[in-house]
């Protein structure tokens, strides 16, 4: 499997490759390593989402609630800024990840102790979220003019060439492959999507692996808020509307089976750059951005068709499973041989 | 061997099949076997778990094509590629537990697949919901086809599973096991349905492993044994003790290793454990070195019992004392904590992620002690994965293939690798053999004797009468949620056991 994942992701570097140098061929310059530097900057907030929501994906469930979360944690620490903005800056990054962690926690919580299906809570969430923001702003913008200097602008700082933002990506990058690859909650969350059964019967407490997974999404959706807010200077209701299709279409496209259990960082960030390259140079060679939405949705399409060997061969092992669990059939065959 | 008698044939036979044999890779499941089906008769198909009689079924309605032999219906040969081909010889079969569609009205699932069609090829429901009742009323079974599945009782949903197989125009009715999660007096029910079938001319097939209802419905026998046809007959002439006999039959001691290992000191002791539904009042003595074989028929509630010790169900009562110590199991993790672990039946399904590479696997017990300052320890896990791929001789191309690549025997072994690891003191097999060839099957066996030796202690659940007396230093026979007896290795018996499990005592 990791041959195929190696494979993929190597392919994916490819497809990446090709696209930036077809497009700097019809436009000078889109390959230089400022254009680069930008483009990843700017699908940055994508990537550290997209980390998110493969955590949750991996439990073999899905958080529709990252956006709103952003959108709510957004709104309310942009506010916090405005209305004190003596809070220093990491103190406020702390409270918009509790906040974020919190809505995730919510989540996380029907999902283990209430047993909905994540998809259904989380859209419930969706909507509750957006509107706890446009509550808690009465539909109010927060502007450019009420945030302090450094919350505007620390993001925006260049370091080497690449902005903080860009650099906080990449530190979250690090921290959650460690994490995904190194713990035991990484391994829990592989072993949860993988089965569930299986994972149980080792001791693993597969709810709770799922309640921290969503918990981890919103914590990053936190985190998001304050990124997102900053990068556009202006807090409003409908910041990311949508956005959490592009975190799922990003795990897709980077090979995060939708059945749990498969898929690395590398693949997550690799789709996450994909959509970040396409939806940068489209505007440079004047495709329309409503070409842009046709084209990523062609692209994750593609993209599950990829996925079609790895999760056909995950099917067939169901289908067989289903088979010898079909009443009629408890005997297997091999157990004829009782010798 | 086989001990046919003499049949007075008063009828063409409806069905014969004729030295069928199936082989699926290691393992023959049927050998040359015959069974002859009589118009208006109940035949039963008697054997244990595992003697080859789903096979056999599989085999007649068209799932599985046999290797040799022929199937002769009505005097012609016949062929079944596929389920169909089956159905439209007049072959219908009626599962343990009936696949229909509870959000269906009861024509919908008598008729889904071949509902009347109208001249626009679409529905005739007039037509359908008639011919349902039509059917219903046949069989006496007081249903409105409208009704809603979800509506029924399990005993009348028998009856729309039975319309069901009428409405294909069914000439032989297997039924496997229908009894199974009936009440006694759905049984009487059902047994009245069986009557009219018979009246009405039809072959049943009956297979039950309940001798009380054998007798009842069924006219005529055939036991099979390790797939092939032991014996067949008149039940009328045949006593219970003969089948019994016929079935279990055989000599099995020098094929299972089972060394006698010193019996130490009680390790775990279960008291008065009962669960709501599944079990009651179970209470024994387990001992250092010992196998404890635990014997029963399916739905015996063995494997829930287990999964109550492992902590993945509560009991409703009972305790447990483990090296004298009264302990309480709430998880998973408790039980392989105090050293209790369990390996479930289904590989697949239970045991392991089969995406994962071996070494996560083997070490998804115990990453507690694979851990360093909260990091998994790659060279230890692999370290730890490669003690126990040695010791149980795992076969595989490297210890960081996904588990899925591996054959199943070898899957077993990744899976009790990792239990190992947690250097357990009571280790629950549940149907340790279950679909692995007869090699993996001996060492698996081998490897059993050797734990206890080592001064494990073992339960094993097991379906098959041969593990069970070959490997078990005593025996508890479990029937219906509660202990039917506890035998010693020495007076063990195999009709004593069977008579136990299946309440015939």
């Amino acid at each position: 499997m990791s041959r195929i994942l190696k494979y993929r992701e190597l392919l994916l570097v490819a497809i990446i490759v090709v696209l930036i140098a077809v497009f700097s061929y019809r436009a000078p310059g889109f390959a230089s390593p400022e254009s680069l530097a930008n483009i990843f900057n700017d699908t940055s907030i994508l990537m550290i989402l997209a980390l998110g929501q493969m955590a949750v994906i991996l439990t073999r469930s899905i958080d529709l609630s990252v956006a709103a979360n952003l959108s709510f944690t957004g709104m309310a620490i942009a506010m916090m800024n405005a209305a004190f903005p003596q809070i220093p800056l990491p103190l406020l990054i702390a409270v918009a990840m509790s906040i974020g962690a919190l809505l995730g926690a919510i989540n996380g919580f029907m999902v283990w102790k209430i047993g909905i299906p994540s998809i259904v809570a989380t859209l419930g969430t969706l909507t509750i979220y957006r509107g706890m923001a446009f509550v808690l702003s009465g539909g109010a913008w927060v502007n450019q003019t009420q945030m302090t200097p450094s919350f505007l602008n620390t993001p925006r700082m260049s370091v080497l060439g690449l902005p903080l933002l860009g650099w906080m990506a990449i530190l979250v990058i690090a921290i959650i492959s460690l994490v995904f690859t190194r713990t035991v909650f990484g391994r829990a969350l592989y072993a949860t999507g993988g089965n569930p059964t299986a994972a149980l019967y080792a001791g693993i407490d597969v709810g709770r692996t799922r309640f921290f997974a969503f918990v981890l999404s919103g914590a990053l959706a936190g985190l998001c808020g304050y990124l997102w807010v900053s990068r556009y200077a202006v807090a409003y209701v409908d910041i990311a509307a949508g956005f959490e299709l592009d975190t799922v279409a990003a795990c897709v496209i980077g090979g995060i089976s939708t059945l749990g259990g498969i898929g690395s960082v590398g693949g997550a960030i690799l789709g996450a750059l994909f959509l970040g390259v396409i939806k940068n140079a489209l505007p440079v060679i004047n495709i329309s951005p409503f070409w842009q939405m046709a084209i990523s949705g062609f692209v994750i399409i593609v993209a599950v068709l990829f996925n079609a060997r790895q999760e056909k061969r995950k099917g067939r092992l169901i289908l067989r499973d289903a088979v010898k669990h079909q009443p009629a059939l408890t005997e297997t065959p091999a157990e004829g041989a009782a010798a | 061997m086989s001990v046919v008698q003499a049949v007075p044939e008063s009828q063409t036979p409806l069905l014969e099949m004729r030295g069928i044999s199936k082989s699926f890779p290691g393992v023959k499941a049927l050998d040359q076997v015959d069974v002859t089906l009589h118009p208006g008769t109940v035949t039963a198909l008697i054997g244990e778990n595992g003697a080859g009689k789903s096979t056999l079924v599989k085999i007649l309605t068209g799932i599985y094509q046999p290797d040799g032999g022929e199937i002769v219906v009505s005097g012609a040969p016949v062929h079944f590629a596929n389920a169909e081909a089956a159905i439209r010889s007049g072959i219908t079969a009626i599962h343990q537990e009936t696949v229909l569609f509870d959000e269906l009205s009861v024509a919908e699932n008598i008729f889904l697949g071949h509902a009347p069609r109208n001249r626009l090829g679409l529905v005739n429901w007039g037509a359908m919901n008639a011919r349902a009742a039509a059917l219903l009323t046949s069989i006496d079974a007081p249903i409105s086809p409208y009704t809603r599945l979800k509506d029924l009782s399990i005993a009348h949903r028998h009856l729309v599973a039975i319309a069901r197989a009428l409405s294909v125009e069914a000439r032989v009715v297997i039924m496997d096991e229908p009894t199974a999660a009936l009440s006694y007096k759905e049984v009487e029910d059902l047994f009245q349905i069986i009557e009219r079938l018979k009246r009405q001319g039809k072959a049943i097939l009956f297979i039950s492993h309940k001798f009380e209802e054998v007798y009842q419905i069924a006219d005529r026998f055939v036991v099979f044994r390790d797939g092939r046809s032991i014996g067949a007959g008149m039940l009328s002439q045949t006593g219970q003790d003969e089948i019994v006999r016929m079935m279990v039959g055989r000599s099995v001691e020098h094929v299972f290793p089972k060394v006698d290992v010193a019996i130490g000191s009680t390790v775990l002791n279960v008291s008065g454990y009962s669960h709501p539904t599944e079990f009651n009042e179970v209470s024994f003595d387990l001992r250092r070195g010992e196998i404890l074989g635990l014997y029963g028929l399916v739905g015996a509630g063995r494997s829930e019992f287990c999964q109550a010790l492992f902590g993945i169900t509560r009991p409703s009562a009972g305790t447990i004392e483990l090296e004298g110590r009264r302990i309480d199991i709430r998880s998973p993790a408790d039980a392989i904590a105090a050293g209790i672990v369990y390996v479930p039946e289904e590989r697949g399904r239970h045991g392991a992620v089969l995406q994962m590479p071996i070494f996560q696997n083997m070490s998804m017990a115990t990453l507690g002690s694979t851990t360093r300052v909260g990091f998994l320890h790659q060279a230890e896990e692999f370290a730890l994965a490669r003690r126990y791929a040695e010791r149980l001789d795992l076969r595989a191309a490297a210890l960081s293939v996904p588990v899925g690549t591996l054959s199943g025997g070898n899957q077993q072994k990744v899976v009790i690798g990792k239990w190992l690891a947690t250097r357990p003191k009571v280790i629950i097999l549940d149907e340790p053999t279950k679909g692995i060839d007869i090699g993996s099957k001996a060492a698996v066996h081998a490897f059993m004797s050797e734990l206890a030796g080592e001064g494990l202690s073992v339960i094993m659940v097991s379906s098959e009468l041969p593990e069970i007396l070959g490997m078990s230093d005593r025996v508890l026979v479990m029937r219906e949620g509660r202990m039917a007896g506890m035998w010693q290795r020495d007076g063990l018996d195999a009709e004593v056991l069977v008579r136990a499990a299946t309440g015939n005592m």
